[in-house]
């Protein structure tokens, strides 16, 4: 329970009010092993603790990469930090993305806004090992062409041969020559074999139910969709209960889950 | 004619559309194209045609002052653009500007108004094809409007 301590060595913007810090084991016994999909709690001494997803390269073990919106007094102290700032590490926690299950099936990746972040680990490991899946679509949402998140790394993807990329927004001003449009209609647009494919959602939950309709209705089963939920994680454990839901707990069940698992729950306004 | 019918048939809005129906439909139909930039329509233009989408991107804008034009929605290939040739006054709300290459069937509103009056089965069919897409779009605006990638 007791956190490590990681030092910054590098904290950057990548859109108004999201950023990256990039961070390394102060006392490295051993290299930082995760998988995508999985958080740790980041202490910023002296002011608070919250779940971050990591957001990085799942093979490289020296450099943890976590990358969140500045929206609370733990994620403001966070983006004031400068590298050789310590801050203290417990994890990584939580379910993983059903990665090696998809291998040899078609991926469809669901994404809006920050949900791209604990999505991006999974398109680092596919990329990897891109033999090994049969079509990979991305398919990305986000508010307005100023706040998609890893623009470059989304064009370099892009430019690939073999991986589906596609973007849309919102809103737009006229300027913007890419989609607009909720990015679950983009879900119409196939692609992918829906007898043969995982899909795996991240973003606002109310976007995942939509796309898990959409999905639904392609013809993909509910036992091959996984969605990622953030909802009150506290201790990371599994001990503190805040973060219940029903049977499970996110942090210690999830926060990666199939649908199936999950789609009752998530109905139910109370919870 | 023939390729009009199989080229209409496979759109996804008149899948599964008796042949008799198709006939009817193909009757106002044609081919058109447009070059990146060109514009299909500007509000408040006669809404005469509706279009179904081949491949390409169309651009739905609308002129919003102080901010100038916004793009509302992108509409692709398997989609249609248009049922304002359905409602009086039959004039467009938005405009439509190609993005890149498009190729399109575009169905005449009048032609289409006309023969839905002399066949009501046939209305009936193709009121029912516009309803599910007319749900389909709003669900998807009531989505945009939520806002919901705003910091919560």
């Amino acid at each position: 329970m007791k956190p490590d301590p990681f030092r910054i060595q590098h904290v950057w913007k990548e859109t108004k009010d999201t950023f990256s810090v990039e961070l390394t084991d102060l006392q490295p016994r051993r290299p930082f092993l995760f998988c995508p999909g999985q958080f740790n709690m980041v202490y910023v001494y002296g002011v608070g603790e919250i779940p971050i997803s990591i957001s990085g390269d799942p093979s490289d073990s020296r450099h943890v990469i976590h990358t969140t919106r500045a929206v609370g007094v733990v994620t403001k102290a966070l983006q004031t930090l400068r590298r050789g700032d310590v801050v203290g590490i417990r994890g990584p926690f939580g379910s993983p993305w059903p990665v090696a299950e998809a291998e040899g099936s078609d991926v469809v990746i669901v994404a809006g806004g920050i949900g791209l972040a604990p999505l991006r680990p999974v398109l680092y490991r596919i990329i990897e090992r891109r033999e090994k899946y049969g079509s990979v679509v991305l398919l990305y949402g986000a508010r307005t062409p100023a706040d998609i998140l890893f623009r470059k790394e989304l064009e370099r993807l892009r430019s690939r041969l073999d991986i589906d990329v596609h973007v849309t927004v919102d809103r737009a001003l006229v300027q913007w020559r890419g989609n607009v449009g909720v990015v679950s209609a983009m879900i119409a647009r196939g692609g992918f074999d829906p007898q043969s494919t995982v899909a795996m959602l991240c973003g606002p939950e109310i976007m995942m139910r939509f796309s898990v309709a959409e999905l639904t209705k392609k013809g993909i089963s509910d036992d091959s969709i996984y969605v990622s939920l953030e909802r009150n994680m506290k201790c990371g454990c599994g001990l503190c209960g805040h973060c219940q839901l029903q049977k499970y707990f996110i942090c210690k069940d999830g926060p990666v889950f199939p649908y199936v698992n999950v789609s009752n729950a998530m109905a139910i306004r109370e919870l | 004619m023939e390729n009009l019918v199989s080229i209409i048939s496979e759109h996804p809005i008149f899948n599964g559309l008796e042949h008799r129906y198709l006939d009817l439909l193909v009757g106002c139909a044609s081919n058109i194209r447009f070059d990146a930039g060109d514009s299909l329509f500007r509000e408040g233009e006669d809404a005469t045609k509706c279009y179904l989408i081949r491949n390409g991107d169309v651009s739905l804008s609308i002129h919003h002052p102080p901010k100038g034009f916004m793009t509302i929605q992108t509409i692709g290939a398997g989609e249609i653009i248009g049922w304002s040739w359905l409602f009086p006054p039959y004039r467009w709300h938005y405009d439509a500007r190609a993005i890149q290459l498009t190729r399109a069937i575009a169905l005449d509103g009048t032609c289409l108004r006309r023969k839905c009056d002399e066949n009501h089965d046939f209305g009936y069919e193709l009121m029912k094809r516009f309803a599910v897409l007319l749900e389909q779009r709003m669900q998807a605006m009531r989505l945009q409007l939520l806002d919901v990638y705003a910091e919560a």
